[in-house]
């Protein structure tokens, strides 16, 4: 990807996309898949929390968090739920099929920020993909972070992402992971309940801890406030928001999000810079 | 057998009971008992007199719905420090779900009709432990609540 090769200093022209094949296609749940795509050389620059705009031709474009390892800009991952047109030609692509890519695009999770904090992931559904090369960046790096909490709730066991990668991490005796589900059966041996629930048991010090929220907007807010009750301070929650991205830098204004874009500005936001916009009903 | 000196010292480390008054604390040990359940080993059963309220030590519950056809529906599971049943305290006392333990759980249970007829005596203990209880019983609402919004589904 000549000229996109780092956040810092992305394409020459960022609405020019670049064909990328797809080198790996791999069904997470009934409703979303992986792929990953050969970036050439000299690899993929990105930073945890930022997106591609990924292109089918005559289809159209959608915006899609990198879900893969930022130490790793050889392999360029995204996971993503079929839910529209795009995403569901997306899912009928196979292996060695090209995909247009812009990006990557849009702030980052705050991982710098965090060094000698407790970090505290809390994801909700797919909102574990955004989050994942922020897990992949603490635990390379895990002698820089204190306690380091994985909380992840999805709506039932058969919904749970990444459940394999959920497992590894549990077996680190430096992470400490929990999951819990909306819905389940006697067969599911895991919590029930909702992902606030999982907040009161996670041992952290929220006076020195950055959390790093994604999932549905209603899952954030109720996160958020019980966050607040534990002592949380607002500057030390990030959530990364979702709207509707076309261009990706700010333009064409559909991912305006008040007085700021979603694309250019976020999409990921510390709770204290967008408190006020989540209040507004229908925004 | 625990004594009942032993008993007020294992309520008081439950977080229920943080910051209440001992000579209350010491009453309310008085209907108390120490238990414990294996793993799989019901605990209530829905429509069952609701004789006891519980507060967990150690250990895991699920609390289910039983659904004709299908195994236990579980609504929610809970943990150390929590609590749980509240049919004691409302006619006609009968369970309203089934608990089930997922682990070794330890509990301390308080029965029912004991506790019933110490409040009637004393209102102010009454008050006390109604105080304490009716925040656990919101949250639980709001949670449910909040779980019905299914958050997670497909937009």
């Amino acid at each position: 990807m000549p000229d996109q090769t780092t956040s810092d200093a992305p394409y020459a022209d960022p609405m020019v996309p670049d064909l990328l094949p797809i080198t790996l296609r791999r069904k997470e749940l009934d409703d979303t898949f992986t792929i990953e795509l050969d970036p050439g050389k000299p690899g993929f620059h990105f930073q945890p929390g930022q997106f591609n705009m990924l292109y089918v031709f005559g289809v159209g474009e959608v915006p899609i968090s990198i879900s893969g390892d930022p130490a790793n800009p050889g392999k360029l991952v995204h996971t993503i739920r079929n839910v529209g047109a795009v995403t569901d030609a997306l899912s009928k692509l196979k292996k060695g099929d090209q995909v247009g890519v812009r990006g990557p695009f849009g702030s980052a999770w705050p991982v710098i920020e965090a060094d000698g904090h407790d970090v505290v992931i809390i994801a909700g559904g797919i909102g574990l993909a955004p989050l994942r090369p922020a897990i992949e960046h603490v635990l390379a790096n895990r002698e820089h972070f204190g306690r380091f909490v994985i909380l992840y709730g999805a709506r039932s066991p058969e919904d749970v992402l990444y459940m394999k990668q959920l497992q590894q991490w549990r077996g680190r005796l430096d992470t400490y992971v929990d999951v819990t589900v909306d819905h389940a059966d006697r067969s599911w041996a895991g919590n029930v309940g909702v992902v606030p629930r999982l907040i009161e048991r996670a041992d952290f010090d929220p006076h020195h801890t950055k959390v790093m929220i994604c999932g549905p907007e209603i899952m954030m807010r109720f996160t958020i406030k019980e966050l607040v009750q534990r002592g949380m301070e607002k500057d030390d929650i990030f959530v990364s928001m979702e709207r509707n991205m076309k261009c990706a830098i700010g333009h064409c204004g559909h991912c305006q999000f008040g007085g700021k874009f979603i694309c250019k500005d976020g999409p990921v936001f510390a709770y204290s810079q967008i408190e006020d916009l989540l209040q507004v009903r229908g925004l | 057998m625990v004594k009942v000196d032993g008993l007020d010292k294992l309520l008081a480390e439950h977080p229920f009971f943080d910051g209440m008054d001992e000579s209350y604390r010491k009453t309310l040990a008085g209907c108390a008992r120490n238990e414990r359940f294996k793993p799989g080993e019901m605990i209530a059963q829905e429509g069952k007199p609701a004789e006891r309220f519980y507060f967990i030590r150690t250990g895991a519950v699920s609390l289910e719905f039983h659904v004709p056809g299908h195994d236990g529906l579980v609504l929610e599971t809970l943990h150390d420090g929590d609590i749980f049943g509240w049919s004691w305290m409302v006619e006609p006392y009968e369970w309203s779900y089934d608990i089930c333990a997922l682990e070794l759980t330890r509990v301390i249970s308080l029965d029912g009709a004991c506790l019933r007829k110490k409040l009637k005596k004393d209102h102010a203990l009454g008050f006390e432990l109604y105080s304490r209880f009716m925040p656990v019983m919101a949250k639980r609402l709001y949670r449910t609540r909040q779980q019905l919004t299914d958050m997670f589904a497909k937009k």
